[in-house]
C-alpha cells in the first residue's frame, strides 16, 4: 500500500513544476491567481503565499501539475495579470526547493524509540507529546516528506500538515 | 481644490477625452449623477437597461478606436453590464465600466444592493478596481483607460463606492496626466527583429501562403500594412469574423471570411496553404475546426501583440510578439515583391467553383436584403449585427470597404448585442449611416434601447431577418439533432411595425424582392429616428458552406443544387444588379489571362 502510494507520487512528479510568481502585495491578487488556474482547468498541487523583503511584494509559491506545453500557457496567462511582476519556472536553473511538515503519529510506549530514530535520520523533531501521540515537525524537499510519512503510516498517522513547496535559486541568482 | 470623488472621476474622464458616457442611475451614483446634473462636457445617453449601456460602450469603441465608456449602480445595475463587459472581454474591446458601490463602511455586510462585482468580473475583465479612497481616483482612472486601450485592449471595471464619490478632497486637477506607469504592465509592442526577418524569409519561399487576418489587425490599425503586404506579394487574405475590413473585401486578394461559415475557397486555400501568416488572429475553433487536421501542411508565422496566444492552440514555426502594425511595418522592410501564381489562380477556381450564392427564385432571403443594404448604402454603412443565421449571413455578404465599418460580437457570440451597439456606433458617428442587421430571436433581447434611439434622435435600421425561428439552433437541429425541432418554433412575435411605432420610431415590413429597395431607400431617408424594417424569409433556409463544429473541410456542407444554382442564376442575372458570382468568374478569366500570358513570355 505505502509502496503504490509512493509510485503515484512519483508518476505525479514527472508533471510536476515549481514557479514562483512575485505579484503585487494588493487585496485580491490571490484571488487572480487562484482564479486563473480554475478558470482555465490548470492543476495546482501546492500553493504557498507570503511577504517578500519588499513589503509591497508578495510571492507566490506554485507547485503546477501539468506538462511543459500546458506550463509555458500557465506563465503567460500569469504574465497576462496585470499585478503580476515576474514568473519564474525553477526548471530553468538550479533551484533549493523545500516544504516543512508536522506530523502527528500514534506513539504507543513501545515504538517511541522506533520512532524517535526515524525523526533523527530525517532530521526532524518532536516538538510535542501525549500519552498516546507525538507530533513530528521535518522540513526537506517533497520526496523527503513523502518517504517519512510513508514510514510512519506503520504506526498510525491521526494528521499531517504541509506547508507546500517554497523554492529558491542557488547562488546569486534571484527570482 | 476642494473636490468630490465624483467631480474628480468626471474631470479624470474629461481629460481622457471621454465625451459620451452611456449609462442608468440609481442609489450607489447618485453623487456621480449630481455632478453629471449640468456638466455640458460630458454628454451622457441613458439607456432602458445597463446591458444596453455595455454593448453601446463597446459599439462606440469598435466604431471609434476610442475607449468606451458605461456606467452603472451597484447590485443589480452593475451585474447587468456583465454580458457586455464579457462580449468586450471576448472580443479585446477597449471600454471602461463603472460601477458604483455600497459604502466602504458596510462591503462585506450583505448591504442594499450589493454584490462583489470585482469578484464577478474578474474572469471578464482585462483587470478591475475597488476604489477605496478619492486620492486614489485618478491614478486608478489613468490606469484603468491605459490598461483598457494598450496591448491587447480589453474591458477594465472601476468599483466606486458611495463614500469615496461623495468624500471632497483637495485636489489640482492641472495634476492629472494619462501618462501612466505600471511596474508589472508592459505590453511589448515590437516585434523581434531576427524573427521578422525568419518571417519575410519564409514568405520569399512559400510557394502556397495564406494571409489570415484577425482583429488584431483592425485594433492596431494595420488595414494599410495588411493591403499593402498582399498586393506586394500577391498572397490572398482571408479575414476572422472580426477581421472584416481588415483589407477592402472586394479586393481581387480578399477570400472573405473563413472557418464554420467562411467561404469554401477560403477554407480550401488554408487547408492547402504551405505557409500560413497569421495576423492578429487566435486560431478559434470556430476557424480552425478540428485543429489536428486545420492547415495541416503549412508552416505558420503567428503575429500577435499577446504572448499567450502564442502556440496555444497551434505551435508557429515563427512566433512574432508585437503590436500588428508596427511588426508589419518593420516586416515590409524585408519583403519583395511576388508575382501572380498557379497557387492564386488555383483559389480562384475554387472560388469559381464554390462561390457565395443563394436562389433568386422570387423569394426573399437573407442574403437578398444585405446586398440591397449595401448597395443603397453604397457599401458605407456601418453595420452592426445581432448573432445566430443572419450574422453569419452578413459575415458572408456585406464587403466592408475598410476597417472599423463591422460591428459584431464574435467571442462570445452574445444575442441583443446589434442594436445598443449601433446605437453607440450613431452617437460616434451621427451623420453616417448604421445598419443593425438582426434576427427576430437576437432583436427581442435588447429592443427596449429602440426607446433610446427614439429619444435622442437616432436614425439606426434595424434590419429584422426573420425567419419565426430561432435559426442557427433549427439549423443544428436539423443537421445534427435528427430534425428534432425543439423550442426553436418562436410560434408567436410581436408586430414589429407597430412596435416600432408605439417606440416613436418608423415600421416597414418586407415580404417580397422586389419591394426591399424601395423601403431601403426610405428608410436611409430618415434621420430623425429609428428605423425597423421587418424583412420575412423562408422558415428553412441555412447558412452555406458549413463546416460542422470540430469538425474539418472534409466534412465541409455546401448547398445541394450548388450547380444547379449557378446556372439559373446566371440566366437571371440581368434582373438582379449585384452579382458578386460574376464578378469572381471576371477575376478569374483576368487571373488565367494573365497567367496564359506569363507562359508565353516564358
Amino acid at each position: 500500500m505505502a509502496t503504490a502510494i509512493s509510485n503515484t507520487i512519483m508518476a505525479q512528479m514527472q508533471q510536476q513544476h515549481v514557479i514562483t510568481v512575485l505579484v503585487e502585495n494588493h487585496p485580491g491578487v490571490l484571488a487572480r491567481v487562484a482564479g486563473l488556474f480554475a478558470r482555465r482547468g490548470y492543476n495546482i498541487e501546492s500553493l504557498t503565499v507570503s511577504v517578500t523583503d519588499d513589503p509591497q511584494v508578495s510571492r507566490m509559491t506554485i507547485v503546477v501539475g501539468e506538462d511543459h506545453r500546458v506550463l509555458e500557457q500557465v506563465i503567460k496567462q500569469l504574465h497576462k495579470l496585470i499585478e503580476v511582476i515576474r514568473v519564474a519556472d525553477y526548471a530553468e536553473f538550479p533551484a533549493i526547493e523545500r516544504e516543512l511538515a508536522l506530523i502527528k503519529v500514534n506513539a504507543d510506549p513501545r515504538h517511541r524509540r522506533e520512532i524517535m530514530e526515524i525523526a533523527e535520520v530525517f532530521r526532524g523533531r518532536i516538538v510535542d507529546m501525549s500519552d498516546k501521540t507525538f507530533v513530528v515537525e521535518v522540513t526537506g524537499g517533497t520526496e523527503k516528506i513523502d518517504k517519512i510519512y510513508e514510514l510512519l503510516s506503520a504506526y498510525g498517522i491521526r494528521e499531517m500538515v504541509r506547508t507546500g513547496v517554497i523554492a529558491m535559486a542557488r547562488g546569486t541568482k534571484t527570482a | 481644490m476642494k473636490m468630490s470623488g465624483a467631480n474628480i472621476m468626471l474631470e479624470c474622464l474629461r481629460r481622457e477625452g471621454v465625451r459620451h458616457i452611456f449609462g442608468y442611475p440609481g442609489g450607489a451614483v447618485l453623487p456621480i449623477y449630481d455632478a453629471l446634473y449640468g456638466y455640458t462636457d460630458i454628454e451622457h445617453v441613458l439607456v432602458r437597461h445597463e446591458q444596453g449601456a455595455s454593448h453601446m460602450a463597446d459599439g462606440y469603441a469598435r466604431a471609434t478606436g476610442q475607449v468606451g465608456v458605461c456606467l452603472a449602480t451597484s447590485g443589480p445595475g452593475a451585474t447587468n453590464l456583465v454580458t457586455g463587459i464579457a462580449t468586450a472581454y471576448m472580443d479585446s474591446i477597449p471600454i471602461v465600466a463603472i460601477t458604483g458601490q455600497v459604502r466602504t463602511s458596510v462591503i462585506g455586510k450583505d448591504a442594499f444592493q450589493e454584490a462583489d462585482i470585482t469578484g464577478i468580473t474578474m474572469p471578464v475583465t482585462k483587470h478591475n478596481f475597488l476604489v477605496k479612497r478619492p486620492e486614489d481616483l485618478p491614478r486608478v482612472i489613468a490606469e484603468a483607460f491605459y490598461i483598457a486601450r494598450s496591448g491587447r485592449p480589453g474591458p477594465v471595471l472601476v468599483d466606486i463606492p458611495l463614500d469615496v464619490s461623495l468624500t471632497k478632497i483637495e485636489w489640482d486637477p492641472e495634476t492629472y496626466t494619462t501618462q501612466v506607469n505600471i511596474p508589472s504592465y508592459k505590453p511589448t509592442t515590437r516585434g523581434h527583429e531576427m524573427q521578422i526577418r525568419k518571417a519575410a524569409q519564409l514568405i520569399a519561399e512559400a510557394k502556397r501562403p495564406v494571409l489570415y487576418v484577425g482583429g488584431g489587425a483592425i485594433s492596431s490599425g494595420a488595414a494599410k500594412e495588411v493591403t499593402e503586404l498582399a498586393e506586394r506579394t500577391n498572397i490572398l487574405v482571408t479575414t476572422t469574423l472580426l477581421g472584416k475590413g481588415a483589407i477592402d473585401e472586394t479586393h481581387r486578394l480578399s477570400m472573405g471570411m473563413l472557418g464554420m461559415h467562411g467561404t469554401a475557397y477560403a477554407n480550401h486555400a488554408v487547408n492547402n496553404c504551405d505557409l500560413l501568416i497569421a495576423v492578429g488572429a487566435r486560431f478559434d475553433d470556430r476557424v480552425t475546426g478540428k485543429v489536428d487536421k486545420f492547415a495541416t501542411g503549412a508552416k505558420i508565422i503567428h503575429i500577435d501583440i499577446d504572448p499567450a496566444e502564442i502556440g496555444k492552440v497551434k505551435v508557429p514555426d515563427v512566433p512574432i510578439v508585437g503590436d500588428v502594425k508596427t511588426v508589419l511595418t518593420e516586416l515590409l522592410k524585408h519583403v519583395q515583391p511576388r508575382p501572380w501564381t498557379e497557387w492564386n489562380d488555383q483559389i480562384m477556381e475554387w472560388r469559381a467553383r464554390f462561390p457565395l450564392i443563394y436562389p433568386r427564385d422570387g423569394k426573399l432571403y437573407a442574403e437578398y436584403v444585405i446586398e440591397q443594404i449595401g448597395e443603397v448604402t453604397n457599401w458605407e454603412a456601418i453595420m452592426t449585427t445581432d448573432v445566430g443565421q443572419h450574422q453569419m449571413w452578413a459575415a458572408q455578404y456585406y464587403k466592408c470597404r475598410r476597417p472599423r465599418q463591422w460591428v459584431t460580437s464574435g467571442g462570445l457570440g452574445t444575442m441583443g448585442f446589434g442594436l445598443p451597439a449601433a446605437i453607440g456606433v450613431q452617437k460616434a458617428f451621427p451623420d453616417a449611416t448604421v445598419v443593425c442587421l438582426s434576427g427576430d430571436g437576437s432583436f427581442q433581447m435588447c429592443v427596449q434601447e429602440l426607446m433610446t434611439a427614439t429619444v435622442y434622435g437616432l436614425p439606426v435600421i434595424t434590419a429584422i431577418i426573420n425567419n419565426r425561428s430561432l435559426g442557427m439552433v433549427r439549423q443544428w437541429q436539423e443537421m445534427f439533432y435528427e430534425e428534432r425541432y425543439s423550442h426553436v418554433d418562436l410560434q408567436a412575435s410581436p408586430d414589429y411595425v407597430k412596435l416600432a411605432e408605439a417606440y416613436g420610431g418608423v415600421g416597414m415590413r418586407v415580404q417580397k424582392p422586389e419591394d426591399l429597395r424601395a423601403a431601403l431607400e426610405e428608410a436611409v431617408k430618415i434621420r430623425n429616428r429609428p428605423v425597423v424594417l421587418d424583412c420575412v424569409i423562408p422558415t428553412e433556409e441555412n447558412v452555406y458552406p458549413m463546416i460542422p463544429s470540430g469538425q474539418s473541410i472534409d466534412e465541409m456542407k455546401i448547398r445541394e443544387n450548388l450547380e444547379e444554382l449557378k446556372a439559373t442564376v446566371h440566366a437571371d442575372s440581368e434582373t438582379w444588379s449585384f452579382s458578386d458570382e460574376e464578378k469572381v468568374l471576371e477575376q478569374y478569366v483576368e487571373a488565367v489571362r494573365a497567367a496564359e500570358a506569363r507562359k508565353e513570355k516564358e
